[in-house]
């Protein structure tokens, strides 16, 4: 029993960065209709961004996350602006091999500078974990499902409250009619291109310093992306959410009851079985964003 | 014109190790030929069913470890106490069974794959050759997960009353893998001219107005993908008896994008497309080596992905043949190689 109790606490927090994971992933695929290969790659980015601000440049661990999330936010533009903007119009299939072309070079870029041997990052945190009765939980893992579910907030206030969020609610839905009301379509796609992947690389920021980072790191990252938004529906951010939590939980118990070197294949089996059973995702709705 | 460019390309390839003497590019020309295969298969499905199956390495791989695990034998145990034990079987039987079976689950797959079109079945595919990566690093007592299977023994031919000749040399699996290529290659053009190519290409352009006319969709494109497979398995099998070691890795993605770099380069929908643009590819890494540090040559594969589809976005063969026959306006309507429907994708 303990022993679930601790598969339930180690979901709760792996979830909230698998949620948050998702939710830049399911922007950008519902708004847009691109398969963003490149998610991963923003992820092993913004953990590296980490690994440089304390590391190498020995500033404070809590700047690092804002610099991650505004680091993301800028390579995603660039990469909308360069990449797919001149593609408007062009098929799923072609966007979706430009976008594995950038994940290619952007991840062989990544080992270029950094090299493959992993890093870590240090962290102000104490070593002792937090212990509740019959759990336990390090501190660091407490901070890291504490400021996913900010962020989580954010882009849930900035979806539903802003006039932005509107226009991409607009665009979701119908794009030529969002237009025609005025509103900037092209710089819609790209400020949902670059906030998904502002999130993507503020999930980096915060796995990376869990686990080491290196430069595959974002490959599994980007999988498990595609099966929260799969498992979520397109564009559904509520979804999203529950998605990652389902996936986390999928994972902690198939680690912890049929074997740890399956843990990576839950996701893959989640994909198949949910496109397979149920294609529009668990909580269809797709019809909207939000 | 057409017919005479084809014989002599094959001459040109058959005539290759007469003259060139160093190991190393016969290497690479070998290991690119088995890619160029399973490059062609790959063509089947994305170029002529236009479904873009990121999964396809699952065949090759599988293709490999059967035609290892039968040529190796194993012993493994099976629920309630039961033991599986195979004997080794000559390598060429692995070779048929690799085709065998690859066939098998390219069937299942298809089967449950065609459910979702579009970016989802991308996904899927995706999914499936992951999993079967995880299961062949994970089942280590079948597959030696990490450690890999060695010393996978080289194909040896069958010769009615001379016992048999086993392939050891370079110039020897040279020829081997060039004649399964042709095979190949006259197999998928044969069933391209048919009335199940037109079958294919019916839905590929259309798919809605394909069912009007009473094409059976998920039959077409189940056989597809099983001939696919099938074809990806047998380069799975030459891959794993030249190679003679195999490992998880190679059910990597990199290698389902290099097979498809191979095909958007040289031109999906097109015979040639696929061999011109996996010879390019395949010794691009061989011309980049003396110049480039691996990860450097890494970022020039997908700098040159992305600067294929963004100049010559139908790829290479079909953007010649068109200029050829732009050229020739009026006289002789049909472009050396590519096929000429494949120009009637786009809207006008």
């Amino acid at each position: 029993m303990s022993e679930f109790l601790q598969h339930l606490v180690n979901m709760l927090v792996l979830g909230g960065t698998y949620a948050l994971l998702g939710i830049g992933l399911t922007l950008i695929f519902g708004i847009m209709n691109v398969v963003n290969f490149t998610h991963g790659v923003l992820y092993t980015f913004g953990a590296y961004i980490m690994f440089i601000v304390v590391q190498q440049l020995g500033l404070n661990f809590f700047l690092a996350l804002p610099v991650a999330v505004l680091a993301g936010w800028l390579l995603g533009a660039a990469i909308e602006l360069t990449l797919l903007r001149p593609l408007r119009g062009s098929d799923i299939d072609t966007t979706m091999l430009v976008m594995i072309g950038a994940w290619i070079a952007m991840q062989s870029g990544t080992l270029w500078i950094w090299g493959g041997v992993a890093k870590s990052v240090a962290t102000p945190f104490p070593e002792a974990p937090l212990v509740l009765g019959p759990v336990s939980v390090s501190w660091l893992r407490l901070f890291v499902l504490a400021a996913a579910a900010m962020l989580i907030l954010v882009t849930y206030l900035l979806i539903n409250k802003t006039s932005l969020g509107r226009a991409m609610r607009a665009t979701f839905q119908d794009h030529d009619t969002a237009s025609l009301m005025g509103v900037n379509v092209d710089m819609i796609y790209t400020s949902t291109f670059a906030i998904g992947s502002s999130l993507a690389a503020a999930a980096g920021a915060l796995l990376g310093p869990v686990y080491v980072i290196f430069p595959q790191m974002g490959d599994l990252a980007a999988v498990k992306a595609f099966a929260i938004v799969i498992l979520g529906g397109l564009g559904n951010i509520t979804g999203a959410v529950i998605g990652g939590f389902i996936l986390a939980l999928a994972e902690e118990l198939g680690a912890g009851y049929v074997s740890s070197g399956y843990r990576d294949a839950m996701g893959f089996l989640i994909i198949i079985a949910v496109l397979i059973f149920r294609p529009t995702g668990l909580f269809a709705r797709a019809e909207r964003v939000g | 014109m057409r017919a005479i460019i084809t014989i002599l390309a094959v001459i040109t390839l058959a005539s290759v190790p007469l003259w060139l003497r160093d190991p190393y590019l016969l290497n690479a020309l070998i290991t690119t030929g088995i890619f160029v295969i399973g490059a062609m298969s790959l063509n089947l499905l994305l170029g002529f069913t236009g479904q873009l199956s990121l999964g396809h390495i699952a065949f090759f791989g599988i293709g490999a470890y059967v035609s290892a695990l039968t040529s190796l034998g194993f012993d493994i145990g099976l629920p309630g106490d039961v033991r599986l034990v195979h004997a080794p079987w000559p390598p060429i039987i692995g070779f048929v069974l690799a085709i065998l079976i690859a066939g098998l689950c390219g069937y299942f797959v298809g089967l449950l794959s065609f459910r979702v079109r579009g970016a989802y079945f991308v996904i899927v595919t995706i999914s499936f050759a992951e999993v079967v990566r995880l299961v062949a690093l994970n089942w280590v007592e079948l597959t030696q997960g990490p450690l890999a299977l060695t010393n996978i023994p080289s194909i040896a031919l069958p010769l009615p009353g001379f016992g048999e000749l086993t392939l050891r040399t370079k110039m020897q699996n040279y020829y081997l893998v060039l004649v399964v290529a042709l095979i190949a290659y006259l197999l998928i053009a044969r069933l391209v001219h048919s009335h199940f190519g037109r079958a294919m290409r019916g839905l590929m352009e259309n798919e809605t107005l394909a069912v009007s006319v009473g094409i059976d969709v998920t039959r077409t494109l189940t056989i597809a993908a099983v001939i696919s497979a099938a074809i990806a398995g047998a380069a799975g099998s030459l891959y794993a008896h030249y190679i003679r070691i195999i490992d998880p890795e190679v059910f990597a993605f990199i290698n389902t994008v290099t097979m498809v770099i191979m095909v958007i380069s040289g031109g999906k929908g097109s015979l040639a497309g696929p061999v011109i643009g996996g010879l390019i590819f395949g010794l691009l890494p061989v011309a980049l080596r003396p110049v480039m540090a691996p990860e450097a040559q890494w970022i020039a594969y997908g700098g040159v992905l992305i600067a294929i589809l963004f100049v010559l976005p139908r790829g290479i063969v079909p953007s010649l043949a068109q200029r050829l026959t732009r050229q020739r306006s009026g006289t002789t309507a049909l472009a050396p190689v590519a096929l000429p429907e494949t120009g009637a994708k786009e809207p006008a």
